[in-house]
């Protein structure tokens, strides 16, 4: 039988993962589809191409849907997010001359605690902190903000955009002195000598939503069975790349040419969770620091669309609640139950909970059976409460 | 009569801003300055305060864009740029030909779009050149693959180049594959076989 194909955009990270592995695996195959992978320069340009119906579904930054559900972009198209690709793979890293600083204090980069982290890095830090973050709508930058803002910092720190490719460069032009930015970017800088790994994202927020699948709500909606092909074949490769032993594999697949193009090496350290911290070569191994399909890691809760929705809507002066609401109902529990209960995905009875409320792995009751969802607390113990009304 | 726009364009290959230039003074007497430097590039824009901003749909800048256009507060001048979002058909053409544009806010249609069909007649032009530049440059390379496979065939088994040709040719259709992978595979075997 012939394969269809279908159109991917996705941004060469190694979050992209479960959508080349879909493709490369045979998941894709299994489901009927033929991935055509298109490798994007933009998170903007994953947004329009999918706006303008030139791809069928992006890989693409959680909060990006939700800024545009709040009307903060160009006026395209509904776009929904019908499950989460990844969870952590971003990592803060630091300027050479902020990392000698830190050292000369003590500090001891253990990787693990993001109050030490935070405070001792206030002590070294200039008067306002300069964080690069890829995009204003990601979740690099709610991941600094929570941080640094429970941290002790008086004046927020200056977020500014950077393209993940140009990220060592501009600090070692000086323009940052601090980032956020998903793996292999990260490590990049490290080995370039140019920058430090400070925590990764997961010591701020222990299952920080990263990436989602994104598609056109009318496109979802015309065609139902491509849809839940795409998510199947998707949600399989996440789970593959969860068995630990598949990650090398994974890293291999990723650095090919048509991919990311790097040395496997790179990729391998945020896949692995081992990353090196300094230049000279320090590691720290980091069990979970990007999770694909373990603890339900894919079920798009609706309160993170509404927790996104509500910082958002608080730093561009919108009213929160209608925000949250309006969030919420592009976020699509519907469909990923109705595509994937057929796939065995386990399914929790509801799809707003409180969010950074388990301190440790849990169990809970699914639709059939137990389930269990992964610990998401953040390191401060922030606990968001998400309107429940919708 | 309407002032001169100012129009920036975001593009580091001066092969490729040039023509774009071009194109744009064409269609009337505007301010028209290139930026081919990714770094300071919200500095950048901020200082010009242009209309119009012009930039390759996957350069990775476009994101510090998207960030400038939100950043400016109500009592600035609006450097808000966005997307533009007056007419659909032109966005999707922009689009497609692989080209975005931020236009300030307020800026009416009627100026945005002889700026925007110029700036997307210019893209197409490049699609269809950097297309051309790679069929060629792999016509040109599979043609000397395919030489030396011939050169191979011709020695080994002492025939002459048609013959040698023509087998290829059916190798490659009984295969189902271009002679031109069977040649490549072939080249490859005899650099493993010889002694040398």
């Amino acid at each position: 039988m012939p394969l269809t194909p279908l159109r991917l955009g996705y941004v060469p990270l190694i979050d992209a993962a479960p959508l080349i592995v879909a493709q490369e695996m045979g998941f894709a195959a299994e489901e009927g589809l033929e991935f055509q992978l298109l490798r994007l320069g933009a998170w903007a340009q994953a947004r329009d191409m999918l706006g303008a119906g030139l791809i069928e579904a992006a890989h693409m930054l959680v909060p990006m849907p939700v800024a545009q559900a709040l009307g903060l972009g160009p006026a395209l198209p509904d776009l929904d997010l019908v499950m989460f690709l990844s969870q952590g793979g971003q990592a803060v890293a630091v300027s050479a001359v902020l990392a000698e600083r830190l050292r000369d204090q003590g500090h001891d980069f253990d990787f693990r605690d993001a109050r030490k982290a935070g405070r001792a890095l206030h002590r070294a830090a200039p008067d306002r902190l300069r964080v690069g973050v890829p995009f204003h709508f990601s979740t690099q930058l709610e991941l600094v903000r929570h941080w640094l803002g429970a941290c002790g910092f008086s004046q927020a720190p200056e977020v500014v955009t950077v393209p993940p490719p140009l990220m060592a460069q501009s600090m070692a032009a000086g323009e940052v002195d601090a980032f956020c930015v998903g793996e292999p970017w990260a490590s990049g800088a490290v080995d370039r000598g140019l920058a430090s790994l400070l925590l990764p994202g997961t010591a701020i927020w222990a299952s920080p939503p990263e990436k989602g699948l994104v598609l056109r709500r009318d496109y979802t909606a015309a065609q139902p069975q491509m849809t839940g092909a795409l998510m199947r074949a998707v949600w399989r490769a996440g789970r593959w790349l969860d068995e630990t032993e598949n990650r090398d594999t994974a890293a291999e697949i990723l650095s090919r040419r048509e991919y990311l193009d790097l040395p496997p090496e790179l990729a391998e350290r945020g896949l692995t969770g081992r990353l090196q911290v300094t230049p000279s070569g320090e590691i720290r191994h980091v069990p979970d620091f990007i999770v694909f399909h373990a603890g339900a890691a894919n079920f798009p809760w609706k309160s993170l669309a509404a927790l996104f929705a509500q910082r958002i809507a608080q730093r561009h002066g919108l009213a929160p609640v209608p925000a949250m609401q309006k969030a919420m109902k592009h976020f699509r529990t519907d469909l990923y139950r109705e595509h994937l209960r057929e796939a065995g995905a386990a399914l929790p009875g509801a799809s707003a909970r409180l969010e950074g409320a388990l301190a440790q792995d849990c169990e809970v009751a699914a639709e059939k059976g137990q389930m269990i969802l992964r610990a998401d607390a953040f390191f401060d113990g922030t606990i968001f409460d998400p309107p429940f009304s919708s | 009569m309407d002032k001169r726009l100012s129009i920036i364009v975001i593009e580091p290959d001066p092969e490729r801003a040039a023509p774009i230039v071009d194109g744009l003074r064409e269609i009337g007497d505007h301010d028209i300055r290139i930026i081919s430097e990714n770094t300071g590039l919200a500095r950048h824009i901020a200082a010009c305060r242009p209309d119009i901003v012009l930039i390759d749909l996957a350069n990775p800048s476009r994101d510090v864009l998207e960030e400038l256009a939100l950043a400016s507060g109500p009592t600035e001048r609006p450097v808000a740029m966005f997307v533009d979002r007056s007419d659909e058909h032109l966005t999707r053409a922009a689009v497609e030909a692989g080209i975005s544009a931020y236009v300030v806010d307020g800026l009416r249609p009627d100026r945005i779009k002889p700026v925007l069909d110029a700036a997307v007649a210019r893209f197409h032009m490049f699609q269809r050149m950097r297309a051309e530049l790679a069929a060629t440059r792999t016509a040109l390379e599979e043609r000397k693959v395919i030489d030396r496979a011939k050169a191979v065939l011709m020695k080994a088994r002492g025939i002459d180049e048609e013959a040698a040709y023509a087998l290829l040719r059916k190798t490659a259709m009984d295969q189902g594959k271009r002679v031109a992978e069977i040649a490549q595979q072939l080249v490859l075997a005899a650099g493993l076989l010889s002694c040398r």
